[in-house]
């Protein structure tokens, strides 16, 4: 007897039957009620079937691949684990990148996984909606791996374990908070320009490229192989953020100012976050791959430059802020490892003065800059901490009102000149670190009078450790504010010194000794 | 311009000046020297003397950069903001026209920072 085998279905016939013959018009609610937030931004969708879905990637086959990256990412970190990896390292001061990029990342990952489960709720059209909802399991996974690649590192080096008690209210954490709190409570299709396109497609790189490619060349073989297993899920995202684009653009030619709007604000947010990426690059990793000047200018000034003349084809022009990074990759990594050089009480990571070769390393890499305005100044830092006066400013910094860094950059064409702006509100004076911040603000000001600037809730008695009373007659506003973040004070102060810097030595030396 | 949303929008500003219970914000900045990377805020009574500001809050502050001991306090430009102006040391910052969340700014002639780098 003859079997009656149905054959198997192709690739796209599976995709459509898994995602879009699923999908449905509501009849009992209008579509606009079931799906309020789609309109409110101004986009105009005449035709969500005119979304292509570049990876038509089902459910099924979705979970199969992601177990399989899941399982060799975990046998690698538990080889490293057994074979105490974290002693193969270039050089103790390497985990303080671990403690900066770990202790960072995580809560922002689990915000992105919201902003895609939110965003992928509010999608009419179910190509854009499946895709959100891989993006938010994979944004879940990378916050799980990040975690579980910080806990052996926790077991010997101080400073990681209260990374989600200190996102909210450490002081520089706050720019990545804002960033991820701007782009989720905004509407859907911002978001998407905010964290699928600007961050994950024009900026992801110099992301990744300190992290991944800065452990791989330092010896961590962990923390590399969680990146690169994050990153196989970044070509997906990329795609997701480029399609929502063109998408956008070919539905109707309104959309188009609007879309430019977010390119421009969302391009400058997102250089103002990587600015403490560059310094790792520069100052962090004792291996270094390349300077975070030319990352900028292979992989934005090139490569994103590239980007935006193959969108010119819809309009869009390359972001407002590019003069102005392409001036400021001369300083920021300079001014930022400044930054938090100089306040050695209030990182949970330790901070150090290059050596010698490395400051040769930083001018010759940035001939234009860096003697003639860094290195004095960081010989003299040096200098200062050998005769037993380690530099400690100890007052409370001044934040920007839009993207929270602290006011720390130069004025644009005077390297010498703190750059400020400012708007008056209602009445009230808010401060900005550039023109491009004070043009956000201008966009939307009901939302920024509502920043958390972590000095400022210090001085209104907002930040007492717990069991203390702010209304004592005799509290200090900003006094606790050390253990009000459960700041660990073995993890804070200059590298040189500290007892991770001793116990790396001391361990590596019985790794490798008798 | 004004944000788009599907409710009613009005949020207080977090920094209000009724948030600091009698006391105002004020940033303060050595201008040329940025070794200390940013401005610096305290939040003070509005009836605080201005010679406070420079006596106590920019000498704890600054006085161990080494341009701190040769400046010419006569010779000090001061501004508030963009503006510049000309304290009464004598006086509170209420009657030197300080309010909450002003930037005090001071440049100090011919001292520029570690061998002339602005830091």
């Amino acid at each position: 007897m003859d079997m009656k085998t149905s054959k198997k279905l192709g690739l796209k016939e599976r995709y459509t039957m898994m995602t879009r013959d699923l999908a449905w018009d509501t009849t009992y609610q209008p579509m606009d009620k079931v799906f309020p937030q789609v309109g409110y931004e101004g986009i105009k969708i005449h035709d969500w079937d005119k979304w292509e879905d570049p990876f038509r990637l089902t459910m099924d086959a979705y979970w199969k691949y992601q177990a399989e990256k899941e399982r060799k990412l975990y046998a690698i970190l538990d080889a490293f684990n057994q074979n105490n990896g974290h002693l193969s390292v270039t050089d103790g001061r390497y985990i303080n990148v671990l403690k900066l990029f770990l202790g960072s990342t995580p809560p922002l990952e689990l915000m992105a996984a919201r902003g895609f489960s939110m965003v992928g709720r509010q999608m009419v059209g179910a190509g854009p909606r499946v895709a959100c909802q891989m993006q938010a399991v994979d944004e879940y996974r990378h916050f799980q791996t990040q975690i579980h690649s910080i806990s052996n590192y926790n077991k010997f080096y101080h400073g990681m374990d209260e990374f989600a008690h200190q996102q909210s209210r450490m002081w520089y954490l706050s720019d990545g908070k804002s960033f991820f709190d701007d782009a989720i409570t905004a509407g859907p299709f911002e978001f998407m320009v905010a964290i699928g396109f600007a961050f994950e497609y024009v900026l992801t790189n110099i992301l990744f490229v300190p992290f991944i490619s800065g452990a791989a060349y330092n010896g961590d073989m962990a923390a590399m192989t969680v990146g690169f297993s994050a990153q196989s899920d970044e070509a997906r995202h990329m795609t997701l953020g480029l399609e929502c684009i063109k998408f956008m653009l070919e539905q109707d030619p309104d959309n188009l100012t609007i879309v430019q709007r977010w390119i421009d604000k969302w391009t400058w947010r997102g250089t103002r976050k990587l600015a403490s990426v560059g310094m790792m690059m520069d100052y962090m990793l004792p291996k270094r791959i390349m300077s975070f000047k030319e990352a900028w200018e292979i992989y934005f000034e090139q490569n994103g430059a590239a980007l935006f003349t193959d969108l010119a084809r819809y309009g869009v022009t390359i972001p407002k802020c590019f003069a102005q990074t392409v001036e400021e990759k001369e300083h920021v990594t300079h001014q930022s490892w400044l930054g938090f050089y100089m306040k050695p009480e209030s990182t949970p990571f330790h901070t150090w003065i290059p050596g010698p070769e490395e400051l040769d390393w930083l001018s010759e890499k940035y001939p234009n800059t860096f003697d003639k305005y860094y290195r004095p100044m960081y010989e003299y830092l040096d200098a200062q901490e050998k005769a037993g006066n380690r530099f400690n400013n100890k007052t409370q910094p001044m934040n920007c009102q839009v993207c929270v860094n602290t006011i720390k950059y130069n004025e644009p064409g005077d390297p010498m000149e703190m750059c400020f702006r400012e708007t008056v509100y209602h009445g009230e004076k808010f401060h900005f670190c550039s023109g491009h911040c004070q043009e956000i603000f201008a966009e939307e000001p009901e939302k920024y009078i509502q920043t958390y600037i972590s000095s400022h809730q210090a001085l209104q008695g907002n930040c007492a450790p717990e069991g203390g009373d702010t209304r004592a007659p005799d509290f200090n506003p900003g006094q606790h504010i050390a253990d009000y973040w459960r700041l660990d004070p073995r993890a804070t102060g200059d590298f040189n010194g500290s007892e991770d810097q001793k116990n790396f030595a001391a361990w590596r030396d019985q790794a490798t000794k008798n | 311009m004004t944000v788009k949303a599907l409710a009613d929008y009005q949020f207080k500003s977090s920094d209000a000046l009724e948030n600091y219970q009698g006391k105002q914000l004020l940033y303060i900045n050595w201008e040329k020297h940025r070794m200390f990377s940013r401005p610096f805020v305290v939040a003070l009574p509005p009836e605080t003397m201005f010679s406070v500001i420079v006596d106590k809050y920019i000498t704890d502050c600054y006085s161990c950069h080494p341009d701190f001991a040769r400046i010419d306090w006569s010779a000090v430009v001061w501004q508030n903001s963009n503006t510049v102006f000309t304290p009464d040391p004598g006086k509170s910052l209420k009657e030197n026209g300080i309010g909450h969340k002003d930037l005090i700014r001071f440049t100090t002639p011919g001292l520029n920072g570690i061998a002339d780098t602005g830091y």
